[in-house]
């Protein structure tokens, strides 16, 4: 019983690692194609939380609670990153 | 049994990570990406910051977590609400099924301080499909 319950959750936190990775994939196609800059802005902040998940998972599966503080550190300089590009944009409109 | 609920949270906020993967992918224009993608992406952090918690159950990792979903949470509508702001004066077409655009002609385009009557030099964006209105 306990055996079964613990491999269901395996497979879970193994899912939850593929379908991390297939929603980067799917970002990284908007950050390649998107038509315009703002979009690829979008799809880099969301790539960076989406990271932020997979390091917490992770740090589930391998039972490295240390592993966080990378999260933490990404999800800081993700946010920074989206503040200065939509400043670089707004500036860069009206000089 | 901890583990397990731990595992499950952690499933269900990749769920929610997977919709706003979609979302960005499948959204007409840009504004519909940004919504998308910043509410989902949200809850599907806080889901798997919670199972990280669950998962370890001690305290300074809960910590930890409970942080960075704090940090999430509060700096996420902060930068869509930037690129947004950003994404309009750079003047970013609108869906062409868009009916209203409320703030059209309400930016001044040199000072880019809203008004709440139509300045003389308005900020104008690409007009929404003015068919639907007639």
């Amino acid at each position: 019983m306990n055996e079964q319950v613990t491999a269901v959750a395996d497979t879970l936190i193994q899912l939850t690692l593929i379908l991390l990775v297939a929603s980067l994939f799917l970002t990284f196609y908007r950050l390649a194609r998107g038509p315009s800059t703002p979009d690829r802005v979008v799809a880099l902040d969301l790539m960076a939380l989406i990271v932020v998940g997979f390091i917490a998972t992770y740090a589930v599966a391998t039972d490295q609670p240390v592993l966080l503080d990378a999260a933490i550190v990404l999800a800081l300089i993700s946010f920074l990153s989206t503040v200065a590009f939509a400043r670089y944009l707004e500036k860069r409109s009206a000089p | 049994m901890t583990y397990l609920v731990g595992a499950a949270l952690g499933f269900l906020g990749s769920l929610f990570m997977l919709l706003a993967a979609v979302g960005i992918v499948r959204m007409p224009d840009l504004f519909g990406r940004l919504q998308a993608a910043t509410k989902a992406a949200t809850l599907g952090i806080g889901l798997v910051l919670t199972a990280v918690a669950v998962h370890f159950w001690d305290l300074g990792v809960t910590t930890r977590a409970a942080a960075t979903v704090a940090f999430v949470f509060l700096t996420g509508p902060v930068g869509a609400h930037m690129i947004a702001r950003a994404a309009y004066f750079v003047a970013v077409p609108l869906w062409e099924g868009t009916l209203t655009d409320e703030l059209r002609g309400h930016y001044d385009r040199r000072t880019h301080q809203l008004e709440s009557a139509a300045p003389g030099a308005a900020a104008a964006p690409p007009a929404p499909a003015s068919e639907k209105d007639a």
